[in-house]
C-alpha cells in the first residue's frame, strides 16, 4: 500500500493539495447569511468570556487601586485594632497559619486514606460504594454556613466541646474541604492504570505494598493538587467561622490550638463592615493579600497538575 | 516449605498449589479497617449535620406551628413580640439567585460553548485557567466588591424610566456578585458535558451541511443537556447558600418582595448574623436558627441530589 501511495512524494502532495482545494472550493461556498450568522454567533460566545474575565479584573483593579495606601509593611506588623491607622493583619496571619496547619493535618491522612479505600479496597457495585460516592459529592456542596453551625452544635459545643478554638476552626475547615480532597485524589488514583496493580500483586506484594509503593507514588501529583486546592478553598472561606465566635479584635497574635480564633478573611469581613472609609481601604489593602496568596496557591496547583500529569 | 515435604505431599499437592498466603497479614486487615474508617468520616459528618439541625428544629415546632412558619409572612425571630414567617427571607434568597442565574446563565453557557466548540487549544489554555482564578476568588473580596463597585456602578447608571434608584444594600448588587462567582461553575461543568459528546454527531451534522452555529446550538447543546441543566442546579445551590456576599452586598433587612433595588435579608445572612459564639444554646433565638438552616439545608440537598444524578446520566450516555 505505502509502495503505492507514499504522502510524503512530491506528487503525493500536489495530488492532495489539488484535491484539497477542489473540495474546499465546493463545500466553503456557503450562503453569506450564514457566514453573517456564525461571526455573530462566535463574537457573542466570545462576549460572554469576555464579560467573565472583565468582572475578574475590575474585581482585582478596584482592590489594587483602593487597598494601594495601605499595602505596605504595616499592613503585616500591626495586630489588628478598632483605630483603622494601628490596624494590620499580624494576628490574623497567624490565626490563619495555625488553622491551616492542622486543616493540613486533618485532610492529609484522612482525605488520601477515604480515597485509597474507595479506589482500591470498596467493590464498586456494592451499594454501600454507591452511596458513600453520592454522599461525598453532597458534601461537597452543603452551604458553607451550614458547616458552621455544625461547628457550633458539635464540635465548639456539645460532643466534642472544644470551645472557640483553633483547634474547633481546623476540624470544621477539614471537614467543610474533605470532599475536595477525596474527589480529586480518587480521581488521581483511577487513573495509574490496573496494569501496575497487576504487576506488583502478580510479583507477591500485599494490597497495601502495592498502594503504598506503586499506585500512591504515581498518583501524588494529583493528590497534591487536590490537598492545594482544598487549602485555598479553606484560606479564603469566612461564612464557616462566623458562627464560631471568632474573635476578629484579637489583640494578640494566637499562639496554639487552644488560642481565641482569628483570621484574615473574618479580619477583612469586619473592617468592610465598619463605616469609616479608612477600614475600606484597609479590606481592600487585605482583599489584595487574600487573592494574590489564593491566585499563587492555584497556579501552583494547575502547575503541578500540568507538569506531572502522566499519560500512560 | 521443605524438599522433602513436597515429595511427602505427592504430586496432588504439586498440581494444586497453595494460594493462601504464609503468614495471616493481621497488618493488612488493620489497614483495611483504618481506611475504611477514612471513608466512614465522610458519612459521619453527613449524619452529624443531619442531627445537630434536626434536633433544635424539633424543639423549634415544638413551640412554633409549622404553618405559621412555612407561610407567615413576618419576620423578626428577635423582636418583641417574635414572628416566626420565614417567607421574607426565603424570598430574599430567592430573589438574590434569581439575578444571579439572570447574569450568569447566558454567560456561563456562552463561555461553555466557546470553550467546547469554538476555542483553539490555545485559547483553552488561557481562558480555562483564567475561570479557575476567578472561582477561586474569596466570596468576602466579592462581597466588597458587589458592595463598594457595582452598587455605586448601578447607582450612577440606573435609567431614571425604570423608577426608583439601588439602595446602599440591593438585592441586585448581590445578585451580581453572585453571578460572578457560578459563571465559572456553570461554564466548567456545561464544557466538561459538551466536550463528552462525541465527534461523530458534529462530523455526522457538518456532512449533512450544517454550519458551526448549528452543530454547535442544535446538536452538541441537546446532546449535553442534561449536563448542562446539572450545572445550572448545581450553581442555584451554591447560589442559595452563599454567605458572605448577601451579607455584605444585600443588606440584612427582611423584605417581603422581589424588587430588586431593595435591602433584603436572605437565610444565609440571618443565620450568619444571628448564630454568632455568644448564642445561648436552648433559646427560642437559637432553635430558629437551626430550622432555617434545616430547610436551606434540604433546599441544596434537592438540588444536588438532582444534579448529581444529571451529570450520572450523560456520563452514562457518552462515557
Amino acid at each position: 500500500m505505502s509502495d503505492r501511495f507514499d504522502p510524503r512524494t512530491a506528487r503525493a502532495e500536489v495530488a492532495m493539495a489539488g484535491a484539497r482545494s477542489v473540495t474546499a472550493g465546493v463545500l466553503s461556498d456557503q450562503p453569506r447569511k450564514d457566514v453573517v450568522r456564525n461571526t455573530m454567533f462566535a463574537s457573542v460566545l466570545f462576549l460572554a468570556v469576555a464579560i467573565a474575565l472583565a468582572g475578574m479584573f475590575w474585581l482585582i483593579a478596584d482592590s489594587v487601586i483602593d487597598g494601594a495606601p495601605r499595602l505596605n509593611a504595616d499592613l503585616f506588623t500591626q495586630q489588628n485594632s478598632s483605630l483603622p491607622d494601628n490596624a494590620g493583619l499580624k494576628s490574623a496571619i497567624y490565626g490563619t497559619l495555625w488553622i491551616m496547619a492542622f486543616v493540613v493535618l486533618f485532610i492529609v491522612p484522612i482525605g488520601v486514606g477515604a480515597a485509597v479505600f474507595l479506589e482500591e479496597y470498596a467493590s464498586k457495585e456494592s451499594r454501600l460504594a454507591r452511596a458513600v460516592e453520592v454522599n461525598i459529592q453532597n458534601l461537597a456542596a452543603v452551604p458553607s454556613i451550614i458547616y458552621g453551625l455544625l461547628g457550633l452544635a458539635f464540635i465548639a459545643r456539645g460532643p466534642l466541646d472544644l470551645g472557640f478554638t483553633i483547634m474547633t476552626a481546623s476540624i470544621t475547615l477539614a471537614l467543610l474541604v474533605l470532599p475536595i480532597v477525596i474527589l480529586v485524589a480518587r480521581e488521581a488514583i483511577r487513573s495509574v492504570p490496573p496494569s501496575i496493580r497487576e504487576g506488583s500483586l502478580a510479583l507477591g506484594a500485599t494490597q497495601w505494598q502495592t498502594v503504598r509503593r506503586q499506585v500512591l507514588p504515581a498518583a501524588i501529583p494529583g493528590i497534591a493538587t487536590g490537598i492545594i486546592l482544598a487549602l485555598s478553598r479553606a484560606i479564603g472561606e469566612t461564612a464557616v467561622l462566623l458562627p464560631l465566635g471568632a474573635a476578629t479584635f484579637l489583640t494578640s497574635d494566637p499562639s496554639g490550638p487552644g488560642s481565641s480564633i482569628t483570621a484574615m478573611p473574618l479580619v477583612i469581613f469586619n473592617w468592610v463592615k465598619q463605616p469609616s472609609d479608612e477600614f475600606r481601604v484597609l479590606a481592600a489593602a487585605g482583599i489584595v493579600v487574600l487573592i494574590v496568596l489564593l491566585v499563587a496557591m492555584n497556579s501552583f496547583a494547575i502547575f503541578l497538575r500540568n507538569r506531572y500529569e502522566q499519560r500512560w | 516449605m521443605q524438599a522433602s515435604d513436597i515429595a511427602a505431599s505427592g504430586p496432588a499437592a504439586l498440581t494444586k498449589p497453595r494460594l493462601e498466603a504464609a503468614s495471616p497479614r493481621y497488618g493488612e486487615r488493620v489497614i483495611y479497617y483504618l481506611l475504611a474508617g477514612c471513608a466512614a468520616i465522610s458519612v459521619i459528618t453527613t449524619t452529624a449535620i443531619v442531627i445537630s439541625l434536626l434536633l433544635p428544629s424539633v424543639d423549634f415546632f415544638g413551640e412554633v406551628s409549622p404553618g405559621d412558619f412555612f407561610f407567615g409572612t413576618d419576620w423578626g425571630p428577635t423582636f418583641e413580640p417574635p414572628a416566626f414567617g420565614v417567607l421574607p427571607i426565603v424570598v430574599g434568597t430567592l430573589s438574590v439567585t434569581f439575578w444571579s442565574l439572570l447574569f450568569a446563565i447566558p454567560i456561563g453557557l456562552g463561555a461553555a460553548i466557546y470553550l467546547s466548540e469554538y476555542a483553539s487549544r490555545r485559547a483553552r489554555r488561557v481562558i480555562k485557567p483564567a475561570l479557575e482564578v476567578l472561582a477561586g476568588i474569596p466570596t468576602v473580596a466579592l462581597g466588597f466588591f458587589g458592595l463598594v463597585v457595582l452598587t455605586p456602578a448601578l447607582q450612577s447608571i440606573w435609567p431614571g424610566f425604570l423608577g426608583g434608584e439601588p439602595a446602599i444594600f440591593n438585592a441586585l448588587a448581590g445578585g451580581l456578585a453572585i453571578g460572578l462567582l457560578i459563571v465559572p461553575i456553570i461554564a466548567s461543568v456545561s464544557d466538561d458535558a459538551m466536550s463528552a459528546v462525541p465527534g461523530g454527531l458534529r462530523e455526522g451534522a457538518y456532512a449533512l451541511g450544517a454550519t458551526k452555529a448549528k452543530v454547535a446550538t442544535k446538536v452538541v447543546f441537546p446532546a449535553a443537556l442534561s449536563g448542562i441543566v446539572a450545572s445550572i442546579i448545581l450553581a442555584s445551590s451554591r447560589a442559595i447558600g452563599e454567605t458572605m456576599i448577601v451579607l455584605l452586598a444585600a443588606g440584612n433587612t427582611p423584605n417581603l418582595t422581589f424588587n430588586p433595588l431593595e435591602s433584603i435579608q436572605a437565610m444565609t445572612a440571618f443565620i450568619a448574623t444571628t448564630a454568632t459564639g455568644d448564642i445561648a444554646t436552648g433559646s427560642i433565638t437559637y432553635k430558629t436558627v437551626f430550622a432555617v438552616a434545616l430547610l436551606l439545608f434540604a433546599m441544596t440537598l434537592v438540588m444536588n441530589l438532582l444534579s448529581i444524578r444529571l451529570v450520572r446520566k450523560y456520563r452514562e450516555v457518552y462515557e
